[in-house]
Parts: structure tokens; C-alpha cells; sequence
């Protein structure tokens, strides 16, 4: 194992467009950086704003969740109404004494593999740029 | 939270009896998990980017881990076989098969888990492929560190797995084509001969789509119009198919086996004999005679020979149109009545008649949207439309059509001569990533300009074809022939894209600047008549249709398959499948074979009589809901309602409308909303099992 910091980053993503987009990047072989694990919900709609603070507060160094473009939801909104919610958890980052940087929703649709690996590599960048989650020890002590 | 876990999972237990997705032994107290994770090599695609024995040994270590194999494929015969026996052999409850994307195989491996004797859906896949090997492929360690995880992760998950029973649906025996060219009416012909009832909805007045426009077809030169307009007049004649023209889908509701579909059906003005019958005026109706075509005095371009031709505000495209019905066109008509006057007894028109909204229930539909033309006047060097003798491909079929604007014989638009060298230009707007045209290869325009080259060869003595190419793409069978035949029939090939081309304004000649890349050396030639081979695009309405079907599109906007090669004509809504140009540009053949392999997967789960629901529902915990009722205005399906119970309101679940998306879930304030196989406690397990479960 090499000494160099690897980011624990969570990734929360919709199957039908964003899981989707990011087989296809596999499929066409679009490499980006292996530091993201994916848990897979039908729709970013089932995401409860809880599961965002609770990786943070487990002491994930940063949150990705991403769904269809609007328009395109396959359960025909659930990605606004998983919007407005992470929308909330971001302006609640900030006063938790988090960068509100380490969460970002995107909207990745079943033919934008290249845009997926992007999209990581993206995070992957910001979250490296901030270092540690700050806030991980918080639980752990608790 | 763990708290919370714990209190959700007894919760869901008490009430699990009473529903119907969840089958009754799951409500038996749960023993201690043991899970099988199966670690798949997939030759090297997996084996090749991690090691497989550290990641199997790994596993062994995880708490829940009652046993642990790898094999070369696991999707294959052995691979599958090895699962049922260690469900048996090591009395399993859960499996985990680390391999390939669970949208590809884990229909495969659930059959195994049942196969073993486990409910299928205590079955979890952890994608180690798509989303590990193929994306790291130079990086072995993160790899291997990646599949840990996610093996992990996806243990974390089996664990928690429930059986759970599919809802089966009866489906509707009736199906929905949308798009009335040669794919639509070639899907709803097959779908009718296999006893199938079939709407057939179509926004033009009359069927046959792009094919009917077209004068001959490659290689073969069989006249197109001999070859439709049979299968048209089968259409109108069937009795399984109704054919709705000049209509369109208003709204789509429901799901595979009972789609409830609103059909627009636009005011044409004219009724049909049947409507006229229905109305009383036994005998009237439209029968095509013409008589208010005569008489109309408003003049308009007509579309169908792409504005070469004038017709009436009252029309018909073409003499051999199905149905033989006439239209008005209510933008242009000026109600002057003349029509009515000349139409008599028959009583066909009606000036005040409004837009008709028609409610069908279909239990599987297919689009077939077709194409339009891509304006190529975008591309501005090639002067389309600013001068005259730069004319579209779609153009040139209709002036070399016997029935078409000249009745086949070709002139320049400026002067009406017969051109003597005529420039083709190909990939004109496709191949093309300059930012203005389509970066895809259109995939016909190569085959109709060779057979326009011959067209011409043929018709005018003395007339010279250039053909300006990137590449010839004759791929088809009999093509890579038909391209010889043309290039010894005397049409001249020149390797290279033209830069830009100029019109001397004295004789309406067009000068062709290009770069001869096989003689690399600049070129000019002076021509009488320019054909621009224009890109295609996904039609007009196409987005509008594909989102009320909730079909994805590719970034081309051509719609999406739910996978390429293993399930090319179905999308990702089950019950809707892809028919023609739609999914992609595709000359005749392939349009055909497309539809009636579309036709033949449409028949299917009409045929079987009924489907099962992935049993992904919301149930309410009823001892946690306050009734507050906000996920009842969240959801979509409007599947949930309050309910009056033992003195309380809580939330109800109507299954049959719940797709399982989870937005009421999501939100639920008191936690009280329990989504099947994506549970609180099994999505907070899985972020738990990542970021503490972990190698510290």
C-alpha cells in the first residue's frame, strides 16, 4: 500500500440513468480515479437526507449523488424532488463545519460515460484539494 | 442508528404477514446470516486489473461470510451451477456475486439463487466490471482495494435481504405502434398477423413515412412506392390494426400489461364514410374524389414533396396515399366555405370540427419515430437554400419520382434545363465534429447517392456524376457490389470534403472547391447541380414522445435500447420497445428487420397473458406513520392514500400503482415508509459497511 491519503468518496446513484452512464464509461473502458464506491437506488428520490450526514458523520470525505437530467427521471420526478432535498443538505454542510464542496449532486444520463468519469474525477479532485473529513472524529468519539 | 435499524427491521417484521410482496416466511425469526460471495474473473476483463485471491481471501474474512469461491465466468453453465450447490452444501442465505453490472446479469444469478433454492432476490451483485476493472485498468491496487469494498458493501446488503415475491399483472392483449412508416407499419402488420389487436397512431394524414418519398431503393433498385404502398394498403385493410392518422399521444399512463394511453386525434376537417355513418349520413364521407381540392383557393407548399409542389388547403400528399381521406389544413384555410359546397350530399366536411381525445388501454407499445433531415443550410459553405441549384437529397427523390413535382424528369431548380454534371456531396453534416453537423455516420446517405449516380447515368444521356466522400460505406449485403457496378458505370469518385462551394451568378453554375486527399492537390470543379447527402436527425416529437413513454435518449437525442447487442429493440421501461430510425439511423433492411424483431418482443408478454412486477413497493410501518400525508402528495403514481384504521390515519399502498421509485421513502419524516430491496436499514448498512466496516 502506498502512504499517499486515498479520499473515501460515496457515491448514491439512480439505475437507470446515472448507474447506467457509469457502466457505460466501464463498457468504453473511460478511466478515472478508483476512489468512489457506489451504492445503487432506482431513483435518487429514495435518497433520505439522512444518509448524506450519516456518510459524513462516519466520516466519508465526500458525497456524490447523482440521477437523471430533469425531464428524464424514469419515475417522472424524483430527481427534482432529490434536488430540492440535497439542496438542503448542502446549505446545512456549511453551518455543520463542513465545505459544502464535498457534496455535489450531478445529473448523468445512461449515455454520458465520458461525463461520469469526469464527474469523479471532478470530486475526486475537490474532496483531494480539502483533505480529511474534519468532522470524522466527532463520531468516532461519540 | 443502529437504534433505528433495528426497531425499522422489527417494525417491518410485524407487519410483513399482511403484505402481499413479501413472502410469508420471511416473518420467521431471521437466523444468522451466512452469505456465498462469488467472485467472478470474466476471462481477464476482471482477472486482469486485480487479484482475485486477495480479494476472495478478503471476503472469507467479512463476519457474514460463510463461504467464498471465484470462477472464470461466472454467468456461464458451471459458474451458476457452483451457486446452487454451495446454497445447499453450506446452507446459504444470502448470495453476493462480485462480477459484471447487475443490469446486465443479475436477472442470471437471481434464476441461479432460486435455482438453489433461495428466494431470488436474496441475491446482491457487487459490480467489480463496469464500475472497477474496465475503469482502472492500470491501477491494480485501487482495483483490488474497489472490489474489497464493494464486495463488501454488497455483503452488508445480502445480509439484510428479504424474500420477496413478484406481483404478477395480467396484461391487456392489445398493442400500440406510434409512427406509421415502413418500421411502424411493418411492426403493426406483424403484430396484427400474430391475432393481435393494434393501434396504429401516425401525425401525418396518411401512412408509408419517409419510404413513400423515396423513388428507388438499393441495391436492389426496386421502386419503392411498388414495394410500400402493398404493405400500406394491408394496413388500412387488417382488422387487427386501427389506424389513427393525423393523431398523436397525448399521455401515457400506467405500466407494461396496462399502459392507458390518451390519443390525440387531430381535427382534419373531413369524415371518414364510418364517421359520416355515425353521424347519419349513410353513403356520405370522404371517398377521395377530389372535388374540394378543385375548388379551394388557398395555396400552399406541400410538405410531402418537400415545397416543390403547391397543394390546397384541403389536400392529400400524393394520389396513392392510406387512407384516401382529404385534410384541411385549419392554418391555412379561410373557412370560405367552397368545399363544403362542392363536396354535396356527401357531407364529408366539417369546418367546426375540434381536436377528439381517445382513451385506449394497451398492453405493450413500440416507437417508431423515424428521422427527419438535418437543415443543412447550418452548414453554410455548401450555400443550401441560398443557392438555387444546391438541392437535398430528399429533393432529388422526389424530382427523379415518376409521381413526383416534374414527373421524374430532373431540372435545375434556377432554369428548369437538365443538368449535365451533377456534384454529390457526402457526409454532408454527418461525420462531422466541427460542432454544426451530427458526429455520427447517417448510415444511408453513402448507398442512395451511389444509386442516384446510376439514376442519373441511366435517365440522361451524357450526364456526369461526381461523388465527393469521405469514406463509401457499402457494408450491406449485395452493396459492396452494387458500388462496383456504379463506379464502372462511369460515376467519378473523389476522395475529400468539399471546403465551400460558389455560384457564378450568370449562369447558376456552382464552382466546387475540394481537396483531392488521394492525389493531395486542391481542386475546382465547375457543376450545374449540387445534391447535398444530408445528415439525419431523431424527428421533431420525438423527445415529447419518448419522455411520455420515459424512454432515455443517447446524447444524439436518437432513443436508447435498454442494451446494444442482448436486448437492441427493448428501452428501459418494460413494455415499450424501439422500432426503425428512432434508436439510430438504419437503411430499409435493417428498419424492417428491427421492427418485426420489435413486433415479435412486443408479442410476447401479450402472449404470455401476464408479467411480474419487480416487487420493489413501498409498504407504510404502520406503528411509525403520523399520517401526516406528505408522501401521499409526493408521489408520483398517486399509488398512496390516507386511510382511516383503528382510530388512526395512516398511509395505504396501492401496489398496482407503485413503481417503486422510493420518493415517498426518501422523505418520510418518522421513517415509516419501508421500500422493498432498497430498505433504511439496508442502504444505511450498505454506508456503514464502506466507511466503518472497513480496513482501517
Amino acid at each position: 500500500m502506498s502512504d499517499e491519503w486515498k479520499p473515501k468518496i460515496l457515491g448514491m446513484v439512480c439505475n437507470w440513468c446515472s448507474y447506467a452512464g457509469a457502466d457505460l464509461a466501464g463498457s468504453a473502458r473511460t478511466q478515472y480515479p478508483p476512489d468512489i464506491r457506489i451504492v445503487r437506488v432506482m431513483c435518487t428520490g429514495r435518497l433520505d437526507m439522512l444518509f448524506v450526514l450519516k456518510a459524513f458523520a462516519d466520516g466519508a470525505d465526500g458525497v456524490l449523488v447523482s440521477g437523471c437530467h430533469f425531464g428524464d427521471c424514469h419515475y417522472l420526478e424524483g430527481n427534482y424532488k432529490a434536488a430540492k432535498r440535497m439542496f438542503m443538505v448542502k446549505s446545512l454542510l456549511k453551518n455543520i463545519g463542513l465545505e459544502d464542496k464535498r457534496f455535489r449532486m450531478t445529473f448523468v444520463s445512461a449515455s454520458e460515460g465520458v461525463k461520469w468519469a469526469k464527474v469523479v474525477e471532478d470530486v475526486v479532485n475537490v474532496v483531494k484539494s480539502y483533505g480529511p473529513n474534519p468532522i470524522a472524529g466527532f463520531a468516532a468519539n461519540k | 442508528m443502529a437504534e433505528k435499524k433495528v426497531t425499522k427491521k422489527d417494525a417491518a417484521q410485524k407487519t410483513a404477514k399482511k403484505d402481499a410482496g413479501i413472502a410469508p416466511n420471511m416473518a420467521k425469526e431471521e437466523k444468522k446470516p451466512r452469505i456465498g460471495v462469488f467472485i467472478c474473473h470474466c476471462g481477464t476483463n476482471i482477472a486482469g486489473s486485480m487479484s482475485i485471491t486477495d480479494v476472495q481471501e478478503y471476503a472469507k474474512t467479512l463476519g457474514d461470510v460463510a463461504f467464498a469461491d471465484n470462477y472464470q465466468y461466472m454467468c456461464s453453465t458451471p459458474g451458476q451451477k457452483k451457486i446452487e450447490d454451495a446454497i445447499k452444501e453450506h446452507n446459504l442465505t444470502g448470495i453476493v456475486v462480485a462480477a459484471c453490472s447487475p443490469r446486465l446479469h443479475e436477472p442470471t444469478f437471481r434464476t441461479a439463487t432460486k435455482e438453489g433454492g433461495l428466494n431470488p432476490f436474496r441475491f446482491e451483485m457487487a459490480n467489480i466490471r463496469e464500475q472497477n476493472s474496465w475503469v482502472h485498468m492500470h491501477d491494480s491496487e485501487g482495483a483490488t482495494s474497489k472490489a474489497k469494498d464493494a464486495i463488501r458493501i454488497a455483503v452488508a446488503k445480502a445480509a439484510l435481504l428479504q424474500d420477496l415475491i413478484p406481483k404478477s399483472v395480467p396484461v391487456e392483449p392489445t398493442a400500440m405502434v406510434v409512427g406509421a412508416g415502413v418500421a411502424g407499419m411493418q411492426a403493426a402488420l406483424d403484430l396484427a398477423a400474430a391475432g393481435i389487436k393494434t393501434y396504429l397512431i401516425e401525425q401525418e394524414p396518411s401512412i408509408g413515412g419517409r419510404m413513400s418519398q423515396l423513388d428507388k431503393t438499393f441495391p436492389t433498385l426496386d421502386c419503392s412506392q411498388c414495394i410500400l404502398t402493398p404493405k400500406m394498403v394491408d394496413v388500412g385493410r387488417s382488422k387487427n390494426i386501427e389506424l389513427m392518422t393525423y393523431s398523436n399521444v397525448d399521455s401515457v399512463e400506467g405500466y407494461i400489461g396496462n399502459f392507458d394511453v390518451t390519443i390525440r386525434k387531430k381535427a382534419r376537417g373531413v369524415l371518414t364514410p364510418d364517421e359520416a355513418e355515425a353521424r347519419g349520413f349513410v353513403g356520405g364521407g370522404c371517398n377521395g374524389c377530389g372535388d374540394c381540392d378543385a375548388v379551394c383557393p388557398v395555396i400552399k407548399p406541400n410538405n410531402f414533396e418537400v415545397g416543390m409542389k403547391p397543394r390546397k388547403a384541403i389536400y392529400i400528399n400524393h394520389p396513392q396515399v392510406v387512407p384516401l381521406i382529404y385534410t384541411i389544413d385549419f392554418e391555412s384555410c379561410v373557412k370560405c366555405g367552397l368545399c363544403v359546397t362542392a363536396c354535396g350530399d356527401k357531407k364529408a366536411i366539417d369546418l367546426e370540427m375540434q381536436d377528439e381525445l381517445i382513451k385506449v388501454k394497451v398492453g405493450t407499445a413500440i416507437l417508431a419515430t423515424g428521422y427527419d433531415i438535418f437543415p443543412i443550410e447550418k452548414k453554410e459553405e455548401w450555400g443550401y437554400k441560398k443557392y438555387e441549384n444546391v438541392i437535398s437529397s430528399l429533393e432529388f427523390e422526389r424530382l427523379i419520382c415518376a409521381s413526383g413535382p416534374t414527373g421524374g424528369h430532373l431540372v435545375r431548380p434556377s432554369d428548369g434545363v437538365t443538368p449535365k454534371k451533377i456534384a454529390f456531396l457526402l457526409c454532408a453534416g454527418s461525420r462531422d465534429n466541427t460542432g454544426v453537423g451530427k458526429p455520427y455516420c447517417s448510415r444511408f446517405c453513402c448507398m442512395y447517392s451511389l444509386k442516384h449516380a446510376h439514376q442519373i447515368i441511366e435517365k440522361i444521356p451524357g450526364a456526369q456524376p461526381y461523388l465527393f466522400y469521405m469514406d463509401i460505406r457499402s457494408f450491406g449485403k449485395m452493396y459492396e457490389e452494387f458500388y462496383y457496378r456504379i463506379q464502372d458505370e462511369g460515376a467519378k469518385f473523389i476522395r475529400g470534403r468539399v471546403a465551400n462551394i460558389l455560384e457564378d451568378p450568370e449562369t447558376k453554375n456552382l464552382k466546387v472547391y475540394a481537396d483531392d486527399t488521394l492525389l493531395d492537390r486542391p481542386m475546382e470543379l465547375e457543376v450545374d447541380l449540387v445534391v447535398l447527402a444530408s445528415a439525419v436527425e431523431p424527428a421533431a416529437d420525438t423527445n415529447r414522445t419518448r419522455k411520455l413513454f420515459g424512454v432515455s435518449c443517447s446524447m444524439d437525442g436518437w432513443l436508447l435500447e435498454a442494451h446494444p447487442k442482448l436486448n437492441p429493440c427493448g428501452t428501459t421501461t418494460a413494455g415499450v420497445f424501439l422500432a426503425g430510425v428512432c434508436q439510430g439511423p438504419k437503411d430499409i433492411p435493417d428498419t424492417v428487420a428491427s421492427a418485426e424483431g420489435a413486433a415479435s418482443a412486443a408479442s410476447i408478454p401479450i402472449h404470455m397473458g401476464e408479467v411480474e412486477l419487480e416487487p420493489y413497493f413501498a409498504m407504510c410501518i404502520e406503528d411509525k406513520c403520523a399520517g401526516c400525508g406528505m408522501c401521499v402528495k409526493l408521489c408520483p403514481y398517486s399509488a398512496l392514500d390516507l386511510i382511516e384504521k383503528d382510530g388512526r390515519t395512516v398511509m395505504q399502498v396501492t401496489e398496482a400503482k407503485c413503481k417503486g421509485c422510493g420518493t415517498c421513502g426518501g422523505f418520510c419524516p418518522g421513517g415509516a415508509i419501508w421500500m422493498q430491496h432498497f430498505t433504511t436499514p439496508q442502504i444505511v448498512a450498505q454506508i456503514d459497511a464502506f466507511l466503518v466496516g472497513g480496513e482501517q
